[in-house]
């Protein structure tokens, strides 16, 4: 194989006392797709942001093209070469295709004018190199994520990037936009771009990475040949820990039915679901983003209206307009996007809580505010909170704190039946145990629990039974014994017939 | 690809879009003129017409400097406060020293306003104060240092040199010096923002902060240029509103800063950032210039016409949004179809 072209050893980074790295390695060959795996605040990104100068080490050698360097910001690391598409949107939703691509380094002409016509001009050539047909005059507030996504690529392929970092491309991205993608980066590996890959999806690795580095917590782990490795293995050196430790799911008896799902529809989302859930029983739901599991559980929940299909609690058929209707029959959804839809992040964490359940409070539009904060200190003391205390600002919380915030907010309102969207997303070993831990302690008291999750081993770890959803039907169902990672994915990813 | 929202049809639909941002002020900007030249004939001439052009010369100028800090999120309260300073400042230069080129006068008040729009950057940008408190600030401390520069007095249009008075009011080229300021500084912010790249980091500052950092955009020093800019046309507006006036009061300007904002909403720009062109602010500008010309000429009670100024920008902005939101409705449905 070729010489070098990155090397990095022995990187620290704090961040206001917290060891974000400590003493990582990772090197890059030309031509390859270098694989970074860890969960989630394993420092992946923070070594990213390292590598691409947003970030300055503390200690630690940086070696690229056989020589030291040093980035104090991200234009000095562009102009060696190294370009990255981050996972948070990076586009200028006001600007057009060519401008987004050029930004900061647009064509002139002589005197500093702006070549407009040669920068639309060079954009069409880009997007027709990665064969992708868009009009460069499009405002990119007008693209979908995959076409912000090639438009991003096209960016890096305009700075002719000898390495180029990929945080998390396929997270958002249908399986055919995945196939397009994976084609992109095979044609760039095969011109000898270094491509860094950081994805959750392990298959993915296996069909496109050539080497795999691992990091736990801030530390280097290992670095391997992809042929050396399986998927067991991989997630064993991420968690450094066996699997069966981590989901501690309690048998519980399931028992009553207390919700029917029957031939649920919304036009343009899903079709014809259908499920039931009992008592003292997590039914986890699978597959990959966009299959329509958000939609299904914000349906239930009377956000979203439906067209066809009914549901039951406890027997009773229900319609459900409203999610304040849902709650009175017991029902709680806590949604995926913590900040968005969860949380009111200048809000103290004692408001955040009481948010749903304010009325109980209330006599003649007057607070008691007294038992509002018990009922607060309550929920917060069962989700261990860690914080400074209940008036705290959720916005200064952790991810995994806040996460708790919003559990403790649903728990308050006593629900008998819980929905989870993807609850340990973005939160950290320590916590993600906590919340597991939970929701077990919640069924074995009798709450049923729907839980959605991309991650599988979280689904296979914590579910009684399996739903597999793939574009918006219902695909895979299988009990907590036959489940297997293979028979998830390929129900998540093939059209199988329907069960 | 395999999904092509954006084929030609709904590209084609977009650009008249596009277009329609400023169709839309303009088709009520010629609804109005028609309305008030049924009330009154005295409106339609072109005698008025230079009025109106004379009275929102100023404005435009502003409006452009104070769309440049809209742009990028920000805003610039104290706009009406530099533009008093200077004209104070000036004005009593020009007691002393008479003689002076009225050239060298607007030299001078651009050199304020730039230390002024300076100071303006150096709080936000490296005190990390957010704009509109730092300006709201720099509002109160630069009309306070208007009262104590001048000790309360005034220059009145007596004690100003002929020279300086035609600075604004000649009309050497047929048209009155100050339109034609203002149409040169409207050309050249327009090639700025458009055709430099200083000027394409505005907006790109403005839409996506974070993303402009990682871009290697200077996102800082961006935006203390904003407010530098800022400065420096408050510096010459200060100057030709001490010329056309013919003097320099401790309460030059006072609430001017709503009337840029106004003209800079009013013409499209985004108050939230990321967009924001030169032609919609000046029709902005227009629109509030025919609004207050209109309610003289058809004599709207004085006591009225704050309010009615009020309703009709209102009622602009109103008309505005409901267009686009229709557009945009037409569009989305489109594109399920």
């Amino acid at each position: 194989m070729a010489d070098h072209i990155l090397s990095m050893s022995n990187i620290y980074k704090n961040f206001a006392g917290v060891r974000a790295l400590q003493g990582v390695a990772f090197d890059l060959y030309p031509g390859e797709v270098h694989a970074l795996l860890g969960e989630n605040g394993a420092g992946k990104s923070t070594l990213i942001k390292i590598i691409t100068g947003v970030h300055q080490p503390d200690d630690g050698d940086i070696v690229l093209y056989g020589e030291p360097v040093k980035f104090d910001d991200p234009r000095a690391s562009q102009r060696q070469g190294i370009a990255a598409i981050y996972q948070e949107p990076s586009l200028f939703p006001d600007l057009d295709i060519a401008e987004n691509i050029f930004v900061g380094r647009q064509p002139t002409r002589a005197g500093g004018q702006v070549a407009w016509s040669q920068m639309y001009h060079a954009a069409s050539e880009l997007l027709n190199s990665l064969g992708v047909h868009l009009d460069p005059r499009t405002k990119a507030r007008n693209l979908s994520v995959a076409q912000q996504q090639m438009v991003e690529i096209a960016r890096a392929l305009s700075v002719q990037a000898k390495i180029l970092i990929m945080d998390e491309p396929t997270s958002s991205l249908t399986l055919a936009e995945v196939d397009d993608l994976f084609r992109i980066v095979n044609q760039l590996r095969d011109a000898g771009t270094a491509i860094v890959f950081i994805s959750h999806r392990l298959e993915e690795l296996f069909e496109l990475a050539d080497r795999v580095t691992v990091l736990r917590d801030g530390a280097y782990v290992d670095t391997k040949l992809i042929s050396e490795v399986t998927t067991e293995s991989l997630i064993q050196m991420m968690v450094g820990r066996q699997l069966s430790d981590l989901f501690p799911k309690l048998d519980v008896e399931a028992g009553d039915i207390v919700l029917q799902v029957e031939c649920l529809s919304r036009d343009g989302a899903f079709q014809d679901v259908s499920f039931t859930l009992r008592q003292g029983e997590i039914l986890g739901m699978a597959g990959l983003v966009g299959a329509g599991r958000t939609d299904v559980a914000r349906a239930i929940f009377g956000v979203d209206a439906i067209t066809g299909g009914r549901v039951i609690i406890n027997g009773q058929p229900v319609t459900i307009n409203s999610p304040q209707q849902a709650m009175r029959l017991g029902l709680a959804y806590v949604p995926e996007d913590r900040q968005h839809h969860g949380l009111v992040l200048p809000m103290h964490i004692s408001h955040n809580i009481t948010l749903p359940i304010l009325s109980e409070f209330a006599s003649q539009g007057w607070l008691d505010t007294g038992q509002e904060q018990q009922s607060a200190t309550e929920a917060a003391t069962q989700m261990e909170v860690k914080a400074a205390g209940l008036w705290q600002r959720v916005r200064e919380l952790s991810g995994g704190n806040q996460q708790k915030v919003v559990l403790a907010k649903w728990l308050a309102t006593k629900p008998r039946i819980l929905i989870l969207d993807e609850p340990t997303r973005g939160i950290d070993v320590g916590t993600k145990a906590a919340v597991h831990g939970l929701m077990s302690q919640l069924a074995s008291q009798g709450m049923a629990i729907l839980m959605i999750s991309s991650e599988l081993p979280e689904i296979l770890g914590m579910s009684d039974r399996i739903l597999v959803m793939r574009e918006g039907r219902l695909t895979g169902q299988f009990s907590r014994t036959e489940a297997t990672q293979e028979k998830i994915m390929l129900a998540a990813t093939q059209a199988v017939e329907q069960v | 690809m395999t999904t092509q929202p954006s084929d030609t049809s709904g590209q084609s639909i977009f650009l008249t879009l596009a277009r329609f941002r400023e169709v839309g002020i303009t088709v009520f900007i010629v609804l109005l003129m028609i309305l008030v030249s049924l009330r009154s004939p005295n409106f339609l001439t072109l005698d008025n017409f230079e009025d109106i052009l004379l009275n929102i010369s100023i404005l435009a100028i502003v409006a452009l400097a104070q769309t440049m800090v809209i742009i990028t999120r920000g805003i610039d309260l104290s706009v009406g406060s530099m533009i008093g300073l200077v004209a104070m400042m000036v004005s009593f230069v020009l007691l002393e020293h008479p003689e002076m080129s009225p050239w060298l006068a607007v030299l001078l008040g651009m050199l304020i306003g730039c230390a002024l729009g300076c100071f303006n950057g150096f709080i936000i940008t490296v005190g990390g104060v957010p704009p509109i408190i730092a300006t709201l600030g720099t509002l109160s401390v630069y009309r306070g240092a208007v009262f104590l520069y001048s000790q309360g007095t005034w220059v009145n249009a007596f004690e100003m040199p002929q020279s300086f008075k035609l600075l604004a009011k000649g009309t050497p080229f047929g048209l009155p010096n100050l339109v034609i300021f203002a149409v040169v500084i409207a050309a050249i912010i327009y090639y700025f923002l458009n055709y430099t790249r200083p000027g394409r980091d505005i907006y790109a500052v403005g839409s996506n902060p974070a993303a402009a950092q990682v871009a290697g955009i200077r996102v800082q020093r961006t935006i203390f240029m904003v407010y530098v800019i800022s400065g420096l046309l408050c510096g010459l507006a200060g100057v030709l509103w001490a010329s056309r006036f013919e003097a320099a009061q401790t309460n030059t300007a006072l609430g001017f800063e709503l009337q840029t904002v106004a003209a800079a909403v009013v013409g499209g720009v985004n108050i939230f950032g990321g967009s924001g062109t030169v032609s919609g602010v000046l029709l902005g500008a227009l629109l509030l210039g025919i609004i207050n010309n209109a309610l003289t000429l058809v004599r709207i009670s004085p006591f009225w016409q704050l309010a009615a100024q009020g309703s009709l920008i209102l009622l602009a902005v109103i008309v505005d949004s409901m267009i686009l939101r229709r557009l945009q409705q037409t569009l989305s449905g489109r594109k399920t179809a």
